[in-house]
């Protein structure tokens, strides 16, 4: 059996090397964006000089033929599935028994005058990356358009080498859809003290041409012009799946599939951050486009192919990321307006780039979530509490057995119950140490 | 805060070139004065001077004229005084005659030997200096020594300013720290090996060969394994981000060479920076400084101000702190301070913290050293100080080093007390990145590190054997031969020259993680019953690649991380840099007796965990499909 799959990201290449680790079958992964599989989250760091694309790639370059996983270069323009065909720009063709499509996302662009001038781009690709470096040469000043998690990443790029900042954010704090207020402000304040020109509440109204077809400036909703030799557009992606658009393949935002990651069409299957969950599971949204969730549904779509019926299970959320220094976590429910059960114990450091909070029902006691900046919490131990529904109490008397800051780190577990007792005029004291022993005894409990 | 960082530059630049230009600043007179204050030995002294005749109060411009004047006549003087003790070599005979001898004086205070001279060489040409800088030695060493530190300083305090948190940026465009492509790094390795072989093969013949066969055999099984595995090797090493050369590092590099070369076989060309230096030699020790001191003096300090560097980099850090806390104490108290201390006491040389296998020689000087009471060592032991140093080190070798590496990891002495590790730690940092990753690479680390280990333990073996009998010779070795091939192959050209003179091409850590002995011992503790690890945090890696960049030991932590499987590795020397690099917090360095024998079972992002994984198979160095 030949099983065909296009996108070499993290979403592809788990399932090629999952498909490989079940059967014998042929495999083969199509991508028009690099040779081999590497890591487009460590593309910042390429550009800020931290890494080398060779850093980058997870797998050495021989790994693909050992493992008879066959690499093919090209550009997918169409599926024709009653032939178990693909055709790609250049004319060719190729046949498969299933097909997996991973073929990612797209920068969003929301019909902004001049959004596809020269110097105006995202940053999601490693043709992107090149655009950047492109335009560094000589840049006097950078705007950044959309306050998510790439925007914030290119900020840091750009800060690297000193190139000044203007970062233009539609919401009133950053990235306050998904971040409560405390962490919001924390992160805005953590990008101005970085000297970067972070104006809340604007948005991109223009991009003006210099008259050579490049973008010199843009004005803003406030209606102020910035001249700068660059614009990012960091506001958001979507499933990049435009050479599907006239298949018979189900597509509304993203690829739809079934809890099998199934599509309707028959042997095709999709996954990553270009699959739309048809039934997603409670509180979780139909496209995630993020690392962990490919990586999850590349192993899945794997069994299924494979013929093993397996149902795909995103389990408990989490996610990371790092704002400039400040690093972010999150395991379970942490939503940006509190449900009205829901209560929180929140605990804020002096210096102002370290919280960690802890959020429970208010009926149940039980724990629904943690949010952590600048501390790090151990992710199974999180998990179980989550799973099992553990009473806040518990979770916060044994705090100490979630952090995972590296040793002789400042432990700040007591001072988070100290404000819950405050709260709740109790007199709970920690009964857990830091260290593996402890959790180790826990998650095998 | 440029600005000062642009004047420290400046000022350590400056002091840099005044400490090599002091090198070439001074005139050089044999006089009878510094003859009979450097030779104190009568018959030595009469002869040189005899030989020397024409060179007595003769001014020579440059130490290299002199040295080239007086190497010749310190040669004959040897010989000279071979012959009047009845020494034929021609006819075989190879000790003096002693009714030849003077009345009442021994073969080896008549005679002269190869190191003879080479003392003489070095102490004649440091006092028989004058001119600009011997006349002005206390200003040189402000101008060079301790102007390059507070350049230094000047230019690493300012990055107090920034935010604390990972400082990385353009590690891969700077000149300095870039590194050097895979083909470029096998010609400077290669020179190397071949420069050292020729010198063996000159030397020792039988040696010489052994390590030609030794290396291709090396070679050959790897590319073997390689070849059935389909592991490919030049492909993968591309450097694709490279823009131009890393000239800075490439020079910093062969200066770095050129000077542990002159350090090992060509001291009397230094005797200038031992000049700037007697006088805190004499204040410490009581004695003139040598070239180790030197030697000493320049590492404890490098460390000291690069140790600065570290301190401000990971000032966020607190395991970063109290690690470099740690070698910076060590290097000072226990390699620098003490050691000359016991010296101004009259006490054996001993750094307490080093152990063998990698102080190789500890059991050369059994008879010298620890040699009151050796044998009697259990009763007699607290009647000598050499003697119970003996004690500790083989207690250090035999109990300390297994049991802290039990319960802490190899690191508690690699990255925390060491001073190789120290160096690698401070001076090195800035090359951490240029390890090499490959699985190849790791292929060579075994073969290499493991056979220094018993290359370490035969040649200690048959010095021990050699005290014990009297005997040297063993099969068809002389245990003496094999020391100093010891010496010069591990000791000199291995730790040393590509060492440390490797940091800018080859990354900071190639001795300890291709070469040194102990660091072979500790790692097969660590690998087999420790309870130490690197634990991995669940699902949170990204594949980035941070972890594997910044492992000094060329570990591919990544793909460790990715999979959620501990770090369980030999080589792993705790440096926790891998852990604060990371961009997600996924990597904490932990001990542990409860799953000491299960450390690395688990892979915690196997995502479908209800259905068993039939056909996969993974390797140690992360290379599961």
């Amino acid at each position: 059996m030949h099983i065909a799959i296009i996108g070499n990201g993290i979403s592809g290449i788990t399932a090629a090397r999952y498909i490989r680790k079940l059967s014998e079958h042929k495999i083969t992964v199509i991508s028009s964006e690099s040779d081999h599989f590497f890591s487009r989250t460590a593309l910042m760091y390429i550009y800020m000089g931290h890494m080398r694309f060779e850093d980058t790639k997870p797998y050495e370059d021989w790994f693909w033929e050992k493992n008879r996983i066959n690499l093919k270069k090209g550009f997918v323009k169409k599926v024709n599935h009653q032939d178990n065909e693909i055709l790609f720009t250049k004319g060719e063709k190729m046949k498969y028994d299933k097909l997996i499509l991973a073929t990612g996302s797209a920068s969003n662009k929301f019909g902004w005058p001049g959004q596809d001038l020269e110097a105006v781009h995202g940053m999601y690709s490693l043709q992107d990356l090149e655009a950047m470096e492109k335009y560094s040469e000589g840049l006097k000043c950078a705007v950044i358009v959309g306050g998510g998690l790439i925007g914030i990443e290119m900020a840091e790029m750009f800060h690297s080498r000193n190139i000044p900042v203007t970062f233009l954010v539609r919401e009133t704090d950053f990235w306050n859809g998904v971040l409560p207020i405390e962490e919001s402000k924390m992160v805005g304040r953590h990008i101005s003290e970085n000297h970067i020109d972070l104006q809340l509440a604007t948005e991109l109204k223009e991009i003006v041409d210099d008259g050579n077809g490049k973008a010199c400036a843009v004005i803003t909703s406030k209606g102020e012009r910035i001249e700068c030799g660059f614009v990012g557009l960091t506001a958001g992606v979507h499933p990049n799946i435009d050479f599907l658009k006239d298949s018979e393949i189900e597509i509304q935002r993203g690829i739809v599939v079934n809890d099998f990651l199934e599509t309707n069409i028959p042997n095709i299957y999709a996954i990553g951050d270009c699959a739309q969950m048809q039934n997603p599971k409670p509180g979780r949204r139909p496209v995630e486009a993020i690392w962990y969730t490919g990586r999850m549904m590349g192993e899945t779509v794997a069994y299924n192919v494979c013929g093993k019926k397996v149902a795909y299970d995103p389990g408990i959320w989490f996610n990371s990321a790092k704002f400039f220094e400040i690093e972010y976590q999150v395991y379970g429910t942490v939503l940006a307006k509190m449900a009205d059960n829901h209560e929180a114990v929140y605990w804020e450091h002096a210096d102002g780039r370290k919280s960690i909070r802890v959020i429970f029902d208010k009926n149940t006691e039980e724990i629904v979530g943690f949010n952590l900046m600048g501390v790090r919490f151990r992710h199974e131990v999180c998990e179980k509490w989550l799973k099992e529904k553990t009473i806040v109490e518990v979770v916060l008397q044994d705090l100490a057995i979630a952090n995972f800051d590296p040793e002789f780190y400042k432990s700040h577990e007591h001072e988070v119950l100290n404000i819950y007792n405050q709260k709740s005029g109790k007199n709970l004291t920690p009964k857990k140490k830091r260290g593996w022993t402890q959790a180790f005894n826990f998650l095998n409990s | 805060m440029k600005l000062i960082k642009n004047i420290g530059l400046t000022l350590f630049i400056l002091a840099l070139t005044i400490f090599v230009a002091s090198l070439t600043l001074s005139n050089h007179t044999l006089t009878e004065d510094v003859l009979s204050k450097n030779v104190p030995n009568q018959y030595h002294q009469e002869m040189i001077k005899q030989q020397a005749e024409d060179l007595m109060g003769k001014e020579f411009g440059s130490n290299v004229a002199f040295i080239n004047a007086i190497k010749p006549v310190l040669n004959n003087s040897l010989e000279a005084l071979d012959k009047a003790s009845g020494v034929d070599r021609a006819n075989g005979i190879w000790n003096a005659i002693p009714e030849k001898l003077p009345e009442g004086v021994s073969e080896n205070d008549y005679r002269m030997f190869p190191n003879t001279v080479d003392d003489y060489l070095f102490s004649l040409t440091k006092y028989s200096a004058n001119g600009l800088l011997p006349g002005n030695s206390n200003w040189f060493f402000l101008l060079s020594f301790i102007l390059a530190a507070l350049g230094g300083l000047m230019y690493l305090l300012p990055d107090l300013n920034l935010i604390p948190g990972i400082k990385n940026n353009q590690i891969y465009d700077s000149p300095a720290t870039r590194g050097i492509t895979f083909q470029a790094r096998m010609i400077f390795l290669g020179m190397t090996i071949l420069a050292s072989v020729i010198m063996i093969v000159f030397k020792y013949l039988l040696i010489g060969i052994l390590t030609i066969v030794a290396g291709l055999f090396i070679i050959y099984k790897i590319q073997k394994t390689n070849k059935e595995n389909k592991v490919s090797f030049a492909k993968t090493r591309k450097v694709t981000a490279t823009k131009g050369l890393g000239w800075i590092g490439i020079s910093f590099g062969i200066f770095l060479v050129l000077f542990y070369i002159s350090l090992y076989f060509f001291p009397e060309y230094i005797t200038n920076w031992t000049l700037m230096l007697d006088p805190v030699s004499e204040s410490l020790s009581g004695n003139s400084a040598g070239r180790w001191f030197l030697y000493g003096f320049l590492y404890t300090m490098v460390m000291f101000v690069m140790g600065i560097r570290m301190l401000i980099k990971y000032r966020h850090n607190n395991y970063q702190l109290v690690r470099t806390g740690s070698v910076m104490f060590f290097q000072t108290a226990f390699a620098f301070l003490i050691p000359e201390f016991l010296l101004r006491l009259n006490q054996p040389y001993m750094d307490f913290k080093n152990a063998w296998p990698l102080d190789y020689d500890f059991f050369f000087e059994i008879d010298k050293m620890y040699g009151q009471g050796t044998e009697f060592a259990i009763a007699g032991w607290a009647t000598s100080v050499g003697t119970m140093m003996f004690i500790w080190g083989i207690v250090l070798t035999l109990v300390v080093v297994p049991f802290f590496t039990y319960y802490f990891g190899k690191r508690w002495y690699c990255s925390w007390v060491c001073g190789c590790g120290g160096l690698a730690e401070t001076l090195g940092d800035p090359y951490r990145q240029l390890s090499d990753k490959s699985l190849t690479a790791w292929k060579y680390e075994r073969y290499i590190i493991h056979g220094v280990l018993v290359f370490a333990i035969v040649m200690t073996g048959m010095v021990i054997y050699t005290y014990q009998t009297g005997s040297s010779n063993i099969l068809f070795f002389d245990s003496y031969n094999v020391r100093s091939w010891y010496g010069f192959f591990i000791g000199s050209m291995f730790s040393g020259i590509v060492g440390t003179g490797f940091y800018p091409l080859m990354g900071n850590r190639v001795w300890c993680r291709f070469g040194c002995p102990l660091a072979a011992l500790m790692g097969l503790v660590q690998r087999f019953q420790s309870r130490f690890r690197i634990t991995t945090n669940g699902g949170q890696c990204i594949s980035c690649g941070n972890c594997s960049t910044y492992c000094e030991m060329g570990i591919d932590v990544r793909a460790y991380a990715q999979r959620g499987q501990n770090v369980v590795r030999a080589s792993c020397v705790g440096c926790g840099i891998c852990a604060a690099v990371c961009p997600r917090g996924v990597l904490r360095l932990e001990n542990g007796t409860i799953d000491i024998d299960n450390r690395v079972t688990e892979l915690k992002t196997v995502h479908v965990k209800s259905i068993s994984v039939t056909n996969g198979e993974f390797s140690l160095e992360g290379n599961e499909v």
